[in-house]
Parts: structure tokens; sequence; C-alpha cells
């Protein structure tokens, strides 16, 4: 006779086959029978947080640092409600994970039993897919489908809802089938021609630029290594989104630097007259492109993309190549050397000037800022950081506001997945469960979040966690006591009206870490900042370092309001002779 | 443009409306409409009806069928999505004056008259392939199949005519002559 297995049994056998080693959750009723087997089952490490969104959060760190789906489990109404922020950011972001949720047992469902919500319902906009078990012999099938759905394709979050009496339920298990079609939804669409019109575009092109996003990291390590291969053989320069930073050398110096609304001058400048826009991965973000009418004006554009409805979204292109970034760009690279098509020999003359262009753009030097002596600007605090861990293999997270904006401007990234950040949705809170995430995925890296005072409050309890697990994650937070994008935005649009954006009550980050048992730094003076910075690094717990910057900086440059990406704002010097219009307001 | 604080780009000049008919096959399981219909309002997207039935019960398969109003980029945007739902196989669309399709929506009029009046109510729907589904000496109950518009027109004319009651139904689609649709 065939063996039967309970579905708490089924759910880890999956867990197994899908050679999951870590799951982040935290238990509740409705899950209990899953945590009962959790014991049975010793190559599954159960890290346990202190809040559903911290597991979420943590799960998607796991993921982008890996490359693998990050394994979330909570319990019902409240444990999978407090989830939902995570899923919605590894939604906008393009996170694998797959959530498991307990739910009230199967004959309760609809009558408002206690801990019962309609999580399928609530998540159903937030995930790729979600499911509610509702016969035992589903599940095998389910699982594995859940994780199909998460890694395939663009990836992102699903959600598998299992009642209660569903647990205790027996069935037999099934091994995931190989090669699952999920109804031909696995898409490498392009053909030969494409890339043929690709090259002649490029061949022709006298000002081109890459565009590169999360993609090219989301396509795994081989496509960042065939992306360096190709802008090495073109010859182009190359700029890169928040989240593709780390697929391209950030020191090299074809990299223009992150364009955007915070990007570099000339990224932007190089955005806005191009003639040959090749997007790779990314997708037109609102806080890429500023204002649409007037975006890009004079070039052909090619978005080279794995989901189909992201081209045309937002900005309609002349050449669109649906397909896996790496498979796209494997065969261009090929079709170039078989052509012996050597661009950068060949077309050096032909984008000569364009790199003259760029090259004056550069001496603008758009990142600087006036250094002070006396008090810590927090560019300078992540420029030290920087240079004082750039000889490790460092993994940065953070947390949403202007650190993560210098964090994106001043930390240059040489490898993809080391670089954590909450962009589409912008969550504040991010950065310390994913750097517990990270920590968990690479034990004997450096691991820093970098975070700002507010957002870190958002999700505290985690350093708890780390402390449990000895994941000893560096907080970096850059302490100005404000909001402070909210607060540059009010002095900027809002007549310095700085409404609720001042926290005139804030925990003694030291002693707040010497509570939670891990380390307190505190840095006042840039004379100070190195030695401490060093003496973060060499402990081997977690630390919480709170660097006490300038409580007026503002982040620069930035694409105000209105304009274009050739109308940057720039830093405090530049500012007296370009005041932003009231027209120019609406964009910031 | 107007002195706005958002921090968004303001929207940028509409394109020209389309009426389209798309037309999805799906998994018939539990909540797949509200995946659709929730796609739909999520993303802002317009529902003009909607019609929902299951055509295959072997391969529990359904076909809905959504009359929408949207820009070309819109539009492309609505089919592409869809295509994204686990549980959808395959998207159709058409544009509303497609003559190469066949657009019919279903109505059952009450009326409720003395039988001059009723006379006059049945010959105003002449046209729309009236079906008597239920008669008594003061009521009548017709069915018509017709275009939206068309039906629009017959019930605007026939309020005056005792119409008490009006059920409708949503467009459902199908191509004309041999060709299906893949």
């Amino acid at each position: 006779m065939v063996k039967l297995y309970s579905g708490a049994e089924i759910v880890f056998k999956c867990l197994e086959d899908q050679k999951v080693e870590h799951i982040f959750g935290y238990p509740g009723g409705a899950v209990l029978p899953i945590y009962d087997e959790l014991k049975n089952h010793p190559t599954i490490k159960h890290i346990l947080v202190r809040h559903e969104q911290g597991a979420g959060h943590a799960a998607e760190g796991y993921a982008r640092s890996s490359g693998k789906p990050g394994v979330v489990l909570v319990t019902s109404g409240p444990g999978a409600t407090n989830v939902v922020t995570a899923l919605t950011d590894a939604y906008m972001d393009s996170v694998p994970l797959v959530c498991i949720s307990g739910q009230v047992p199967t004959h309760l469902i609809g009558t408002d039993a206690f801990q019962e919500c309609d999580t399928t319902g609530i998540t159903r906009p937030c995930t790729k897919h979600n499911w509610l078990v509702k016969d035992i012999n589903d599940l095998p099938r389910i699982m594995h489908e859940a994780f199909d759905v998460a890694t395939s394709g663009r990836p992102g979050p699903v959600l598998v809802d299992i009642p209660k009496d569903i647990q205790f339920a027996k069935a037999k298990y099934f091994k995931p089938k190989k090669e699952k079609k999920l109804k031909g939804k696995i898409l490498n669409k392009f053909n030969q021609k494409d890339i043929d019109q690709l090259i002649n575009l490029m061949s022709k092109a006298l000002k081109p630029v890459f565009y590169t996003g999360g993609g090219v990291i989301n396509s795994g390590p081989k496509a960042c290594e065939l992306l360096r291969e190709l802008v090495s053989l073109t010859g182009f320069p190359i700029t890169s989104t928040l989240q593709g930073l780390g697929a391209y050398p950030g020191d090299d110096n074809q990299f223009l630097g992150m364009l955007g609304m915070h990007g570099t001058y000339e990224a932007n400048n190089a955005m806005h007259d191009c003639d040959l826009l090749i997007n790779i991965g990314a997708r037109f973000d609102d806080r890429i492109t500023g204002k649409i009418d007037e975006f890009s004006p004079k070039s052909k554009k090619v978005h080279i993309d794995i989901d189909p409805s992201s081209i045309n979204k937002i900005i309609k292109v002349d050449l669109s190549i649906v397909g896996d970034v790496a498979e796209v760009i494997n065969s261009t690279t090929k079709n170039l050397k078989k052509k012996n098509f050597n661009l950068k020999n060949s077309n050096k003359q032909k984008i000569s000037n364009w790199w003259q262009q760029i090259q004056k753009w550069r001496t603008k030097k758009s990142l600087n800022f006036v250094n002070s002596s006396t008090i810590i600007k927090p560019q300078h605090a992540v420029q030290r950081l920087y240079e004082l861990t750039k000889n490790q293999d460092t993994y940065i997270t953070t947390e949403v506001g202007q650190h993560q904006m210098w964090a994106a401007q001043h930390y240059k990234f040489n490898k993809p997945n080391r670089w954590m950040t909450s962009g589409g949705l912008g969550t504040m809170g991010y950065g310390l469960p994913a750097a517990v995430g990270v920590q968990v995925a690479h034990p004997k890296k450096l691991v820093v979040d970098i975070a700002g005072e507010a957002s870190i409050l958002m999700t505290m309890q985690e350093i708890s966690t780390a402390v449990q697990y000895n994941l000893p994650i560096k907080i970096f937070i850059m302490n100005n006591q404000y909001m402070g994008m909210v607060r540059q935005w009010q002095e900027l649009l809002h007549e310095k009206n700085y409404s609720e954006s001042y926290s005139e009550a804030l925990p003694d980050f030291v002693k707040l870490a010497e509570a939670y048992g891990c380390v307190g730094i505190r840095a006042k003076s840039p004379d100070e900042l190195d030695e401490k910075i060093r003496e973060m690094i060499s402990i081997d717990r977690p630390v919480i370092f709170d660097c006490q910057v300038d409580q007026d900086e503002n982040c620069y440059p930035m694409i105000p309001s209105g304009k274009p990406h050739n109308q940057m704002l720039l830093g405090p010097k530049d500012q007296d002779e370009n005041k932003i219009t009231g027209k120019g307001k609406a964009l910031v | 443009m107007s002195k706005s604080k958002s921090a968004y780009s303001t929207p940028t000049k509409l394109g020209k409306l389309d009426t389209h008919i798309i037309v999805v096959w799906v998994d018939n399981e539990a909540s797949v409409l509200s995946r659709v219909v929730g796609l739909f309002s999520g993303r802002g997207y317009n529902i003009e009806s909607l019609a929902v039935a299951e055509i295959d019960h072997k391969k529990s398969l359904s076909r809905i069928t959504i009359v929408t109003t949207g820009t070309p980029q819109v539009i492309e945007q609505i089919v592409l999505q869809l295509k994204k739902l686990v549980p959808v196989h395959k998207v159709g669309n058409f544009k509303r004056d497609n003559k190469n399709v066949i657009f019919k929506e279903m109505a059952l009029l009450k009326i409720v008259a003395n039988s001059s009046k009723i006379k006059k109510a049945l010959n105003a729907c002449k046209k729309y392939n009236p079906v008597i589904l239920d008669q008594t000496n003061k009521s009548i109950v017709i069915q018509i199949t017709a275009l939206r518009k068309e039906i629009d027109n017959v019930t605007k004319n026939l309020k005056t005519r005792g119409l008490v009651s009006a059920s409708r139904t949503g467009a459902v689609a199908m191509t004309r002559g041999a060709e299906i649709f893949n």
C-alpha cells in the first residue's frame, strides 16, 4: 500500500524536494501542525522572527542575495495580514517568495472564526498567484506549482493558504514533475530576426546607451557576466537603475552611475540625448523616466525583458525582445562575434564624440557635496563605509529615504546580489530584516544595513532575531532625527513647513543595542568616524551604529518637477542659478 | 499644468478610446473570476459588461467575455496582464466594430400594460428576435437578443409602453465563418 502522509508532512517533503534550507516564520494556532512537524526535518532550519513583516523581508533578503526563493511560514489572520507589506514589496521588486499561511479549518471558513481572514482575497493583488488548499490531495501539486510560479519568468511572491484540518488530513505525496509547463507562460519568444535588428541598430548608433535594471540580476550571475562582455565588446556607456546596481562594476569607466530622480548628471543627460537606448531588464519606472513626454526624445528604444506586459507599458519602444536577459545577451554577443563585428574598434570613431560629451558632463561631478570637518556629512559616512569595506565581500541592505539614495550613489557595487533595497514599494523598515535574511544565506560575510533612524524603528524588533541566531549584522544608522526625504521635499516644495517629519523623541541607540544584547557604537564627529567604523566591522556580533549626521543635508542631484532628464538640480552651488519654478514642482 | 505639489507626474493627454471585446479562456476554479475582475479594478481598467460561464465541463474551462474601453496602450496592457494570470489559457481581443465577429447581448423585458400597449411593445422588439416566454392578459415577458445599443434603444422606447423590469446579460462573442480563434 502507498504510504499516506499528513498535510504537514507533505509541506516539509515538498520543501525538502525543492531544496529549501531555511524558512522564516512565526507560529500560531492555525499552523501548529506544521510547526509540530518541523523537528522531523533537520535539513530545514527555521528562523523565528519577531513580526511576520520581518519574516517576509528576511526571506526577500535571503532570496535576493542567494538567487533562491525565500520561504515564509505564518499563521492565519494577523499572521497573514502582517506579511502583506512584504509580499507587496516582493511583488514590486520581482523577488521570488513562497509564503505558506495557516488558515482556520475548512468548515469554519467564512464564519468569522477566531484569527480568520480572507487571506487569498487579501493577497491576490500582491502575489503572482495564490492558492487556498481545500483538498489534501491537491497539496503536493500546489506546493510544487507554487515554487514553479515564484521562480519562473519574472519572479515574484506566491502564497499557499492551508486550513488546519488539511494539515492533519492524509494523502499520497508526489515529487515535483520535471519541466512543468505553465500553460506556455515560460517566455523566450525572441528569434534571430530580433537579434539582427538589435545589432543593426547598434551598428548605426552614434550616441548609444545601455540602461540596465534588476532583470539582469534576476536572470543570474551568468547574465551579469554576459552583460559585462557585451558592454566591453560594444564600447557603449552603461547606466543602471537602483535595482540593477552591481550587475555591472560600479567603478568601471564605461559605467555612468545610477540614473533617475537622484541619478548622476552624466547618466540622465546621456539618457536624454542618446540616439539608441537599450533597456535590459528594467521597467521605465516613473522615478526613472521623469516627465514621460520629454523622456529620451531623440532615441530609438529597445526593450529586452522577460515580462511581455512590461513592454510598451509606459514608454513605446521601437524594438521589443521578450526573453530571459542572459539568453538574449548571449545570442547578441555570439552574433556580434560571429560577424567579427567588433564595435569597439570599428565604431570607436563613430561614438567618440559621444564619449567626449559624456566626459564633459562628468566634469560637473554631480555627486559632490560640501564636506565638513565638524559635522559628519551623510555622503561622507557612506563613502568612508565603502572605502573601509570594499576589500571584503560586503552585502548592503538599506531602508528607504535619503540614506538609501546616498548609499546607491556613493557605495560602488562590483558584484550582483550584493545590494538589497526596497525600490518599487519603498518600504521603510525593509533593511534590518532583509539583513537578517542575507546573513542567514551568507553566514561568514559582512552584512551592513545602511539605515535611517526613522526607518529602523519600524522593524527594530528584528534585532532580537539577529541576536538569537548570532547573526552579526551591522545596522549603520545615519541619524539626522528627521524623516530626511520627507523633510527635503517639505523644504523644497512646501515652504519649509516641516510638518510631522521631525522625531522629537528617539531612543538612545547605544543603550537600545545593549538592551537587545548586541553592541552599540556612536559616532559624532568626522575624525572619529573611520576608527568607529573599523571597530564595527571587527566585532563578530550584531552592532547598532548610531552615526549622527548633518540634519539639513539634502540629497542631490535630483530631477525636479516637471523637468526632463537634462534639467537636473545639482548641489547647493548650482542651485542659486536654477531655482525650481512653480511649474516645476509637480515631479519632485 | 497647475502648481501641483504631487510627488508624481501629471497625467499626459489621453489617447483615443476604443471599445474592445476581450475573451478569456480560464480554468473554472475557485476565485478565478475575482482574479480577472480584480486585475481590472486594481489597474484602473474599465468594465462595460461581463459574461461568464463554463463551456467545457470535462476540461473545466470557462469563457469570460468582457467589454471594455481604453486607449490602444491600455487594451494591449489588459491583454498582456490577463495572459500572465496562472489560470488563464488564452485571450482573444476584438474591436467592437470588427465585422468578422458577432456580438450579442440578451435581455428579458417584462411589460405590464393593456393588450394594445403590449402589442405595440412586441412590435418595437420585432427586429431583435423576440421570443415570448410568458404572457397573461395584463403582462408579457419578452426575450430579445441584440447589440447593447439596440437594447438600450428598445428599453428606452418601451418605458412608455409598460416596461416595468429589464434583465440583461453582458455581451458574448463568436467569430464568423469556419475560423476559430487560437
